[in-house]
């Protein structure tokens, strides 16, 4: 099944140019990670070294090794969230968050004129204080 | 029936746009969603037939219907924030909705491009030059240059890749043109691949811009028979910083790690796949259908000033009381950004500094508020314009931890390949901890027996300063990109400008 979806998403990608990192997206989000062995098989799929997909994988911030089922709370923490106040209110979220919710940073939502802002999944969120911001980690 | 116009920006989602639209539905009035007019601290903004409302909630849709809100601003075109600006790039924000053809035509779209498919390619080059188009990604290299570069280049293929990797903090102008205005990208993408002879365009944008992502990908299929047989495609980032710099950006689409290729060769002559390729930000390649209509290249460079010519979409951003965006034409002060136009600080405290050209940008004190937004302005005063988010800080800004973050992001955002910015880095986070604990720690590799020549007495603070000083210009002229190069920039004049938050 899981190899099923893999082809899938190379036969997708086949004959477009520099297809590495659209299939990792497309294997992130369908597996929620980027595991060795799909790795090997994205490689041989590529006709490249292990090594290099490793190499890719490794690099960008978006792609994991392993899954973390937990829902992610992205919190951006760049200078002009910062300037709004976004580190007071980490303590606030962790708590909230517990081991149940992952809160990660984010550099930059692109929101910086109504931070601090946050992401979950695609939806957006600004303006965000102590109790919006607990609000939403509960919710996640 | 009653028309109400909200933005569907994904700022004004952030705020709730989505469900005051719902809400003006279900009360029976006819919601057109557009793009955003940049008054960020008003949004969510309601259009009714011209009168503005903002920010409104769910909660204020009767009394806006009914015309007794008091969130009413008046005329949004006459608005003090608005009227003043001038708007060539954001021309269309706030006024048409962005997966339109039918607003797109009707506000002059497609102009551009048909006047440009009619001339041969150096005759649009030379159009491109006349108007001192210069890169708004921050290098502000001319782009007729570039463009005649990859355009004289024999090759059997050349791309034109648009740098839409806007990931400084404080920089939201990509993001709004890509989502509020995508087709006038892709107009002036398809106007440079007609120019320079290109079969393929990319646009490379960020994975924390989904939004963008799917306006950009819709309004690619709509428009793919207009700019046939150019092809078009918008390619994901992957969270990596560093490849916002043009060469790294390259290796990315390729799929490779996103490291720095070292120049030469230029991209003009070995961009992408090892052909000649055009990089240009999106403001850059926003501003050609403008030019490119009649007489637009005379317009735009009767604009600004010295050798900065036309106009500058600048962001106002951080703790700002009016934060948003607002293009003008170069030439304008920090103070009548900050002040007048900014309104002073969000927390109402006096300003302490304010940060430009995103997290590699300098940190102005208000002493220094009256330069003029100028590309060479800013080189003489140690500080630079970059993609011209402005990111305001109060006073209770600790300038020594800001500096430290810097270095910090710099380290974590390394791509690796050089070593002054890989080292340099980590060690510059080392050395401003040790200043700011003001404890004077031996180095623990001097202290060895066998290091015989290492001092045996720890560094002063003076000494340590010193050496971060130090460290900044081996970083600044030994780094391969910008990156690296740039770091010392908020660094320095942390510490040149508030040296007492180093203590």
């Amino acid at each position: 099944m899981t190899n099923e979806r893999l082809q899938e998403i190379l036969a997708r990608h086949a004959g477009s140019e520099g297809p590495l990192l659209p299939i990792l997206h497309d294997v992130q989000r369908a597996f929620g990670c980027v595991s060795p062995d799909t790795q090997q098989a994205i490689a041989q799929a590529l006709n490249l070294s292990r090594a290099e997909v490793h190499g890719v994988v490794s690099f960008y911030h978006d792609f994991t090794e392993e899954t973390d089922p937990r829902p992610c709370v992205q919190l951006c923490r760049a200078e002009a969230c910062q300037a709004r106040g976004v580190e007071a209110l980490v303590e606030a979220a962790e708590a909230a968050a517990g081991n149940r919710v992952r809160i990660a940073p984010v550099y930059c939502l692109g929101l910086c004129s109504v931070g601090p802002a946050a992401r979950i999944g695609d939806a957006l969120h600004a303006r965000l204080d102590a109790a919006s911001l607990a609000r939403l980690v509960e919710a996640a | 029936m009653m028309k109400v116009r909200i933005s569907d920006d994904s700022l004004a989602l952030a705020l709730g746009a989505d469900s005051v639209a719902d809400a003006f539905a279900a009360a029976g009035a006819v919601v057109e969603r557009t793009s955003s007019w940049g008054m960020h601290w008003l949004e969510p903004l309601v259009d009714v037939d011209g009168i503005g409302y903002g920010p409104a909630t769910v909660d204020d849709v009767s009394a806006i219907l009914d015309g007794t809100s008091a969130l009413c601003i008046g005329p949004i075109a006459e608005h003090p924030f608005i009227k003043p600006q001038q708007r060539l790039t954001f021309a269309r924000a706030g006024r048409t909705r962005p997966l339109s053809l039918e607003d797109y035509e009707a506000t002059g779209g497609w102009a551009g491009l048909r006047r440009a498919q009619a001339m041969s390619g150096d005759a649009v080059i030379a159009e491109v030059t006349q108007s001192g188009l210069r890169g708004r990604g921050g290098a502000g290299f001319p782009a007729g240059i570039k463009w005649k570069t990859v355009a004289n280049a024999p090759a059997p293929r050349k791309y034109v890749v648009c740098n839409a990797d806007e990931g400084d903090s404080g920089t939201f102008a990509d993001r709004m043109l890509m989502e509020g205005d995508p087709f006038q990208l892709i107009e002036g993408l398809a106007i440079c691949a007609h120019a320079v002879g290109a079969q393929t365009a990319y646009i490379y944008t960020r994975s924390e811009y989904p939004h963008a992502i799917a306006k950009l990908r819709a309004a690619i299929d709509l428009a793919a028979a207009i700019i046939a047989p150019l092809h078009m495609e918008v390619r994901e980032g992957a969270g990596a910083y560093v490849c916002g710099e043009e060469t790294s950006l390259l290796n990315s689409i390729e799929g490779k790690r996103g490291v720095v290729r070292a120049k030469p060769p230029l991209p003009a002559l070995e961009g992408l796949f090892g052909c000649p390729t055009v990089v240009n930000n999106v403001l850059t390649i926003a501003a050609i259908p403008h030019i490119l209509s009649e007489g637009g290249a005379a317009e735009y460079a009767a604009l600004g000033v010295d050798r900065s010519l036309g106009t500058k979409p600048i962001q106002l951003a951080g703790n700002i009381k009016h934060g948003g965006l607002y293009e003008t034409a170069f030439g304008i002060s920090l103070h009548d950004l900050v002040y007048a136009i900014g309104g002073g600080t969000a927390s109402g405290r006096p300003v302490k500094a304010v940060q430009v050209g995103g997290p590699l940008g300098a940190y102005i004190p208000p002493a220094q508020f009256d330069l003029p937004f100028d590309y060479e302005a800013y080189a003489r005063a140690d500080a630079l314009i970059g993609h011209g988010g402005v990111v305001v800080v109060d006073d209770s800004a600790d300038m020594g931890r800001l500096a430290r973050f810097a270095m910090e992001f710099c380290a974590v955002e390394s791509c690796g390949k050089c070593t002054p910015c890989r080292i340099g880095s980590t060690r510059g986070v080392e050395l401003i901890d040790r200043i700011r604990a003001g404890a004077k720690v031996l180095d623990p590799v001097g202290a060895l027996p066998q290091m015989h020549n290492a001092p045996k007495t720890a560094r002063t603070a003076d000494q340590d300063i010193a050496l971060l000083e130090e460290l900044c210009e081996t970083m600044k002229f030994g780094s391969l990109c910008a990156l690296g190069g740039f770091t010392p920039y908020p660094v320095l004049s942390a510490l040149r400008h508030w040296p007492e938050d180093f203590q």
